[in-house]
């Protein structure tokens, strides 16, 4: 079965005053109908940028997206705003994406009537659907985004993504923005969806323990490259980057021993700057293993297992 | 009780805090008893809105000073009741005796003014001995080393310091006057996953040299659990359990808002293919219900639970304290 998104040496760089800042660089990435690839890195490392030139908020440097079998890139911009359509994206903080000088009832409407999806008489049944998918009481319809907790604000988010009925969703840190309790809530509610629909999701956190769950295969990134990508269970049962593994170390584990236990590899050092960056491995700088092959050139994904993808030196 | 009471360097006894509005009165915190002795370390853990925050407020006397209000209860620091010590007398405490470092770590930095001067600030403030400058310069450069600061970046301004490096500025203006206790509110909660690692490894390094008390507050049990060796759970202004951080963290028997917690938090072992999150959200602080605070999130709701604010009950024969009806008969004392 062919891809439903695949995403081809995608490059995007932002010109800044000294040069040009490698935002992704280089990231091949493909996602099957039905499923959900996680992309988990630390800020900086250009998980959000990904996400936002794959749905057309920016417009790519170079590479291709390949949606449905159609390369975005190229097809006439009719066609390219018709498949938009089955594109859509849930953001990262339900308080800055709502409008608040709108209610719930209209938040809802607001694509449905731009996008003509349906008739301004039929508007109000569809809103109320949503509103059931989403798991918002009908009371609330009128209510503004200031009444209620960021749970359910997060719940318009999605609703108002539904609201064309999408193939593929980029959620841009969901949760991220939610108490514990309400995180659980809304994971809940993306995967009932994804079951009911057949939903495919990009799935951008920085949050391991919650990328674990949701998705189907990971993507590490590391300062807009990919540094590993497998499915989830075989990255946190067999790490290679050495990324990979400092990140899952880093975990704080809600176990008492984790206080007894040495912090042997915690790795040292920061993220360098994304302006102009060195060729070879990013991670490099920090890395415990790094040689001057590390350096010498760009270093490509390799699959070292079948589905197993890594960057690194360490696998030649 | 005399003799217990030379170890013990905060004592907080049913506690109360209020918010006054013109509209409303917020009931942050109802009814809060802490002791921590001297080294040792408590982890606050609880959602936002739990009254975490306003209980460290409480204990620097920091209060919103138009609304917030302690209604009832003492907060006792080295068996000195603070609530009615003079603001002149608070100061002294404040920095020296207790420090508290905040979440976003840029907004508790002058962005003008560079580091090393901020730090010296602080040394300055409470200064008994007199000390030169090139004394007060030293300390400086100790405080940064101490935190893994190259010293010769004290002329750096906050800005260009990376959020870590940041956090690591605050602690070392916190510690700088050698407080018995520190107060971390969230400390790690803005920064990245391997920079939070070293941050909390440094956290637990100087703990261990300078023995300081220290309450962390955070969201996270793997941030408590790295850093505490008691936890306390809080729920809707109130310490839901209690135990050391074996009991809390790995024991079985919990209060049924500390096993909800558990089931959100999806797990890095587990393959479990459902959140079982807690149903509902936090009661209104306003008009809280006035029973037990959880019940009406609760899956084990009674009648009893509804009517009665339950007691604090000791479990088995360690130190955890669960405050649950469940465990009013049988089990506890």
């Amino acid at each position: 079965m062919s891809p439903l998104l695949e995403i081809r040496n995608l490059k995007k760089y932002f010109e800044v005053r000294n040069g040009y800042l490698h935002a992704v660089d280089g990231v091949n990435l493909s996602i099957e109908e039905g499923k959900t690839l996680g992309v988990v890195g630390e800020s900086g490392c250009g998980k959000t940028t990904l996400g936002r030139t794959v749905i057309g908020l920016e417009t790519p440097t170079s590479g291709g997206i390949i949606f449905n079998g159609i390369n975005l890139m190229t097809c006439s911009q009719k066609k390219r705003r018709e498949l938009r359509k089955e594109m859509q994206m849930i953001f990262q903080d339900p308080y800055s994406s709502l409008n608040p000088r709108m209610s719930v009832q209209e938040l809802i409407a607001e694509p449905l009537l731009v996008n003509r999806v349906c008739s301004s008489r039929a508007v109000y049944e569809k809103t109320a659907d949503l509103m059931d998918m989403v798991g918002l009481a009908q009371r609330l319809a009128s209510a503004y985004p200031h009444e209620l907790d960021g749970g359910r604000r997060q719940r318009i988010g999605v609703a108002r993504a539904l609201a064309q009925n999408p193939k593929f969703i980029v959620c841009d840190e969901p949760v991220s923005a939610l108490d514990v309790s309400i995180q659980a809530q809304i994971l809940n509610l993306l995967m009932d969806l994804q079951e009911a629909q057949g939903l495919t999701y990009l799935f951008i956190t920085h949050d391991l323990s919650v990328v674990r769950h949701i998705s189907d295969d990971i993507a590490v990134m590391y300062l807009g490259k990919c540094a590993e990508l497998c499915p989830s269970k075989l990255l946190f049962k067999d790490p290679r980057h050495p990324y990979t593994r400092a990140l899952l170390s880093s975990i704080p584990v809600p176990k008492s021993s984790s206080r007894r236990k040495p912090r042997t590899n915690i790795i040292r050092g920061e993220v360098v700057s994304p302006i102009n960056p060195k060729p070879g491995c990013r991670f490099a700088p920090r890395c415990p293993h790094a040689t001057e092959a590390c350096t010498a050139g760009d270093i490509p994904l390799k699959e070292v297992a079948p589905g197993h993808y890594v960057a690194c030196v360490l696998e030649d | 009780m005399a003799a217990a009471s030379e170890s013990v360097l905060l004592e907080i006894e049913d506690l109360h805090v209020v918010y006054q509005t013109d509209l409303s009165t917020v009931y942050a915190v109802n009814g809060v008893d802490i002791r921590l002795d001297y080294g040792h370390t408590l982890g606050l853990v609880g959602e936002t809105g739990a009254g975490k925050t306003t209980v460290a407020l409480s204990i620097l006397r920091l209060l919103p000073e138009r609304t917030g209000r302690v209604s009832r209860g003492t907060i006792r620091i080295k068996g000195r009741d603070i609530m009615t010590l003079p603001e002149k007398e608070m100061r002294e405490i404040r920095g020296q005796t207790v420090s508290m470092i905040f979440q976003d770590p840029m907004s508790a930095l002058n962005p003008v003014i560079t580091v090393g001067d901020q730090i010296a600030e602080a040394i300055l403030l409470h200064d008994k001995q007199g000390l030169t400058r090139v004394q007060v310069e030293e300390r400086v450069e100790e405080m940064l080393q101490m935190v893994g600061i190259e010293p010769e970046r004290k002329n750096g301004y906050p800005h260009q310091f990376s959020g870590g490096m940041q956090q690591r500025v605050v602690i070392s203006m916190a510690l700088a006057c050698n407080p018995d206790l520190l107060i971390a509110d969230e400390p790690t909660t803005a920064l990245d996953v391997t920079i939070q690692a070293q941050v909390l490894a440094m956290m637990r390094r100087l703990q261990e040299e300078l023995g300081t008390a220290m309450i962390v507050i955070s969201h996270d049990f793997g941030v408590v659990a790295e850093t505490c060796d008691f936890v306390a759970v809080m729920y809707a202004g109130e310490i839901v359990e209690y135990g050391t951080a074996e009991e809390v963290l790995d024991g079985n028997i919990h209060h049924p808002y500390t096993v909800g917690l558990f089931g959100s938090i999806p797990s890095l072992e587990s393959d479990a293919k459902r959140l079982s999150p807690i149903e509902g959200l936090m009661p209104d602080p306003t008009a809280l219900p006035p029973g037990c605070k959880f019940a009406p999130r609760c899956p084990h709701r009674m009648d009893v639970c509804t009517e009665q604010k339950p007691d604090t009950y000791l479990i088995g024969d360690g130190d955890l304290k669960i405050m649950c009806h469940l465990f009013g008969e049988g089990t506890g004392k």
